[in-house]
């Protein structure tokens, strides 16, 4: 078997499986937020008729999207999260600390772990070596209460990255031209592994980025190998022991891909679809009216950093917004102690609360009647954002900052640190 | 037998066309259905009750949000045709209760044509015209017979329940 058939197995009753197999599997986490939680509540308590969860200890709760609260029916969300976790006497509950996913790494995620979570890029946490994967919020109550989901065994597809990463270009834009190459579509119901010499070379922060993305192109899961990089994230987070998987000497994937990141230049998705992926050198030079740098795809502290070692002493153009979005609470204190908030602040940044932020709509950010905006988020659906009428570029964090500084697109490259 | 007219879109519809962001916290499925589609005026304007989706390639990618197929089914949505179907959207109107059908020709159907559908073709009946559909995987097309995961849980429960009571006459 793979390490992705070895570690479904070992959560299910089998000993060997299979892909197109369909199994019950017993997943460790099951988490929910604040734009899908209410809903899995409801039918939990109505259609299924449930009175306790099979067990708290595995049930998460974020309120995320609505955070702050920004409508009276935000608020009503929030309260009913409230009372829900409090009748079911969960603990895993969190209340205006940051983004889901970020905070499932921050605090939960081990490697060889199975996670669900309504929500699409529970993917991301494959960058730790864990399998976790996007449901909705049916499947989400019928996993509280039975303590137990069915799955597909997946293909897998192995995708081996090789090169010394340039300047300026990162694993934000080497998944953008994975999704361009395979399409939003490519990956439907696989797996895909990332290895080889750049991926183990990327840190944790970038790795997430990776298999935050996975789903644009339809997959199930994303996978990075555990490796020292991943026992110095755990450690640090006072997780130390964890099952471990790998390949078996038959072990089967579907395609092997090859890519080299030595050539690779920075990459924007253009409107209104995620596998729209161009070289940045194509439409450098247009205007922007807004720049957002955060999300679970690059709301960390490295994205922040790379952010300020861009704009350090200088103005973003007075022709444009500029919001920062740290993705956690913990990120957000880091940066503000290490002076990279100060730095974003002064070059003229609006810095909030963690969350989604504007990449969701949710709260603030909202885009007018034909704006453009630049985002390190993981999403350009049209109108995702605010005006179906508006577009959104999908690009890295130093994409992203040097064009906050000029105002239009701007390839990193290009600017002097 | 479903029959109703077709309402076409394209490839990569999202979930957060079906349903936008800034809806999902809106207290039920009831209040959300009224904005189902609401930037997408040849919904809009043509949709009825039992009308059918057909689509081109990846319908329901994106966001995992269940409100997208709970809306559709609200609003009465006879089926969902598609050259192929994003994988979390296709689990969610599964688990509805919601008919899929994936068919490789979907793209050659036109908007508004009235269609008819069983177990193995899609039927135009202005021009005859016939496609044929990729049966659902066995385990799949029990769950939609049950009317949806929960009432498959439920059968299946009441199903053991049975053989205990059998095995302990
Ligand atoms: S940051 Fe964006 S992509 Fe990530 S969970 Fe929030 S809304 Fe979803």
């Amino acid at each position: 078997m793979n390490v992705i058939e070895k570690i479904l197995a070992a959560h299910s009753t089998e000993t060997v499986v299979r892909p197109g197999q369909i199994i019950d599997v017993k997943p460790d986490y099951v988490m929910a937020n604040d734009a899908t939680a209410c809903l899995a509540i409801d039918v939990f308590a109505g259609r299924l008729n449930a009175e306790t969860v099979f067990d708290p200890e595995s049930v998460i709760l974020v309120m995320d999207h609505y955070t702050p609260s920004s409508s009276v029916n935000a608020a009503d969300t929030h309260n009913k999260m409230r009372a829900f976790a409090r009748k079911q006497g969960l603990k895993n509950v969190y209340d205006g600390m940051g983004i889901c996913h970020q905070l499932m790494i921050e605090y939960h995620v081990e490697p060889g772990q199975l996670i669900v979570g309504a929500d699409s890029h529970t993917c991301s946490y494959g960058a730790l070596g864990a399998l976790a994967t996007g449901m909705g919020s049916t499947d989400v109550a019928v996993a509280w209460k039975e303590g137990k989901i069915w799955i597909k065994v997946p293909e897998a597809i192995r995708i081996d990255v090789m090169g010394a990463w340039p300047a300026g270009v990162c694993a934000k834009d080497l998944i953008l031209k994975i999704i361009g190459d395979l399409t939003a579509q490519g990956a439907t119901y696989k797996a895909l592994c990332f290895g080889g010499a750049a991926i183990g070379a990327l840190p944790v922060s970038e790795r997430i980025t990776l298999c935050n993305m996975v789903i644009e192109a339809g997959a199930k899961f994303g996978y990075i190998a555990p490796d020292e990089k991943t026992d110095i994230h755990l450690k640090a987070a006072g997780r130390t022991s964890y099952a471990s998987f790998t390949d078996d000497s038959d072990a089967v994937y579907e395609q092997v891909l090859t890519y080299d990141v030595s050539r690779l230049a920075p990459q924007i998705a253009f409107p209104h679809s995620v596998d729209n992926v161009y070289e940045i050198e194509r439409f450098e030079g247009m205007a922007i009216d807004e720049c957002f740098l955060g999300a679970c795809t690059n709301g960390r502290y490295e994205d922040l950093a790379i952010a300020a070692s861009i704009l350090n002493g200088r103005k973003i153009a007075d022709t444009l917004r500029f919001l920062v979005t740290p993705a956690s609470r913990d990120i957000y204190l880091r940066a503000a102690q290490s002076g990279i908030i100060a730095t974003l602040v002064e070059s003229g940044a609006m810095v909030n609360a963690p969350g989604c932020s504007a990449c969701f709509g949710g709260t603030g950010g909202i885009l007018g009647r034909n704006e453009k905006l630049l985002s390190t988020a993981n999403r350009n659906f049209r109108g995702r954002v605010g005006s179906p009428d508006s577009e959104i570029y999908l690009a890295s964090p130093a994409v992203v900052a040097a064009s906050a500084l000029n105002g239009t697109i701007t390839d990193p490259r290009r600017i002097s640190r | 037998m479903i029959q109703g007219k077709a309402i076409k879109f394209g490839r990569n519809v999202d979930t957060d066309q079906i349903i936008g962001a800034h809806h999902l916290s809106r207290p039920s499925i009831r209040d959300m259905a009224p904005f189902t589609f609401e930037n997408t005026p040849r919904f809009v304007e043509h949709f009825a009750e039992g009308d059918i989706i057909v689509a081109e390639d990846n319908f329901g990618c994106g966001s995992s949000r269940e409100q997208a197929p709970a809306v559709l089914k609200l609003r009465g949505i006879g089926a969902i045709v598609a050259r192929s179907f994003a994988r979390i959207f296709f689990r969610n109107a599964i688990n509805l209760g919601i008919p899929l059908i994936e068919c490789p020709e979907a793209d050659k159907i036109d908007h508004l044509e009235m269609l008819e559908i069983d177990d193995d073709r899609i039927r135009c009946l202005k021009t005859g015209k016939g496609y044929d559909i990729i049966p659902l995987p066995l385990f799949i097309r029990s769950i939609l017979v049950d009317g949806g995961i929960i009432a498959h849980l439920q059968r299946k429960e009441t199903d053991t329940q049975r053989d205990v009571n059998l095995s302990r006459r």
